[in-house]
């Protein structure tokens, strides 16, 4: 069950691209796994190579409490018109979705850096990945360890 | 011989005795989390428990109950009207001779004063409202103090403090008094002070009351919880509020 | 009417590149809870943020059940007229709550 509506491409902010479609897929996979996640990735960024480097994922290595982890994303970017930062997904691959949330950035951002709070069913491996003015995908992941809080309700 | 006899004597009283904390070592549950919850804590425009603070303050000048009245129509700027009283309570209330917290005091108002239902226990409204309230206390030292009239709840919530309980059989102080700093499973042992409530527990995405986070621990050691309200609950507040006396309150504090 | 909390400078230079920190109430439902009968309780999440600067996009987001409950999203612009920067945030049943704020560029 498909519940999102695709995104018309827009002239700067085009998130999802399937290569070659403009349109988003988003059947969810049966179940949660790093190859789920890898296949996530995979819809993104088609048949294109995903490169490490110039991005940095924070998050805590060790998190107090699954339900609210703060995270925060930086990409090495000069943000012109001519260079820069179009879109930032964040992937995970042990909650039930692969999808943490994408973002859309443009030269007007000035800095590319967001944060927000994610929740992490377990511990795993999230991956960042920006898509450049360029076509290009650039990538970070950062792996973490998520405990129990001590006395919860039943 | 006498001597060794004595010395046993006074050892085994002294074991005996219940384990505090000294005054000296006393620490906030904020040292205890780690620094992306203290970060979260710090920053009034990211602390999510500042959402109920801001939904406290349009229930702070709304009009309620058959008196159509605002707490602002009496109490006029929290600032300044309350200022000081979180920091004051549990608290005896001399119409009743019980022993109320913030939330049933809220209620108590509401309902002679406005002539409105109170708000269910643990609902948004009171939470919110009790944290607005609370939140004018922020920075202040707590001042509760244990003695006089109070001195039978406080000796109840101390009881009930030291007792073991539960299917695991243990008891608040065993944990919070004398493992405090140590770890248990992922989880560092806080001292247990109530110092940010209502707190934003990130283990209920939301804020909650201290009477919730007891409940919490009960559940914790496989004990029965107190009903919401219960005078057990009320005195081991009381109880727990007299035992961090002198330090500043928090609220709205944020906590694993 | 949720509850929302925006930090962003009321004055800056042109051509700054100014934070904005955005909270805002909400549950987050991810529709993987078991509720009291055992029936999953229905996803409800916000799914868009999205941030518009004197009328153009500037910034924005989906969302999925993976971010944490109040959602929090910080991010930068750079300071370019004075005018009005628009919030909005979507939900599942396409509602959408706005607020404005005003900006003085000099």
């Amino acid at each position: 069950m498909d519940e999102r509506s695709p995104d018309p491409p827009t002239r700067r902010l085009v998130l999802f691209g399937a290569a070659g479609s403009g349109l988003a897929l988003y059947a969810p996979p049966a179940a949660a796994s790093p190859a789920a996640m890898d296949e996530a990735i995979r819809a993104l960024v088609g048949e294109a190579t995903v490169k490490r480097g110039r991005v940095k994922l924070e998050l805590p290595p060790i998190v107090e409490n699954g339900n609210t982890v703060p995270l925060t994303v930086t990409v090495d970017s000069p943000m012109n018109e001519a260079d820069h930062v179009s879109a930032i997904h964040i992937f995970n691959e042990k909650n039930p979705q692969p999808y943490v949330a994408a973002f859309g950035l443009g030269p007007q951002a000035g800095r590319a850096a967001v944060s927000t709070r994610i929740r992490l069913a377990d511990s795993q491996q999230v991956v960042a990945i920006a898509r450049l003015s360029d076509g290009s995908f650039w990538s970070d992941s950062a792996d973490v360890i998520v405990t129990l809080a001590a006395c919860a309700e039943g | 011989m006498r001597v060794l006899l004595l010395a046993l004597a006074v050892a085994a009283v002294a074991a005996a005795a219940p384990a505090e904390i000294a005054p000296g070592d006393r620490r906030s549950g904020y040292d205890f989390a780690g620094p992306e919850s203290r970060a979260m804590q710090d920053d009034d425009t990211a602390n999510p428990g500042m959402l109920g603070v801001l939904q406290g303050e349009g229930l702070w000048a709304t009009k309620a109950g058959g008196a159509d009245r605002s707490c602002a129509d009496c109490h006029g700027n929290a600032r300044t009207s309350m200022k000081g009283v979180a920091a004051r309570y549990p608290a005896l209330e001399p119409a009743v001779g019980s022993l109320l917290d913030l939330e049933e005091r809220i209620n108590r108002c509401r309902g002679e004063h406005q002539g409105a239902a109170p708000f269910a226990w643990e609902s948004e409204d009171l939470l919110a409202l009790t944290a607005f309230v609370a939140y004018q206390s922020r920075g202040l030292p707590i001042a509760v103090r244990g003695d006089g009239e109070l001195q039978s709840f406080v000796d109840l919530g101390s009881e009930l403090f030291h007792r073991r309980q539960g299917q695991l059989n243990l008891s608040c102080s065993q944990c919070h008094d004398d493992n405090w700093g140590k770890r248990l499973a992922g989880a560092v042992i806080p001292q247990a002070h109530p110092t940010g409530y209502p707190v934003y527990r990130l283990e209920w995405q939301s804020l909650g009351s201290l009477q919730r986070r007891l409940r919490n621990c009960m559940s914790g050691v496989r004990a029965e919880p107190y009903e919401y309200g219960a005078p057990e609950a009320v005195a081991l507040e009381l109880y727990l509020m007299a035992r961090a006396r002198g330090m500043a309150l928090e609220t709205p504090a944020v906590r694993p | 009417m949720a509850r929302v909390l925006i930090n962003l400078p009321a004055r800056a230079r042109r051509g700054e590149i100014i934070e904005i920190k955005t909270l805002i109430a909400h549950p987050m439902e991810t529709g993987y809870r078991l509720g009291p009968t055992g029936a999953a309780i229905p996803r409800d999440i916000i799914k868009r943020f999205l941030c518009t600067y004197n009328g153009e996009e500037v910034f924005r987001a989906e969302l999925f059940p993976a971010i944490a409950a109040n959602p929090f999203i910080a991010f930068f612009t750079v300071a370019t007229e004075s005018g009005e920067i628009v919030f909005s945030w979507t939900d599942d049943h396409g509602e959408t709550q706005t607020e404005v704020r005003q900006i003085t560029v000099e």
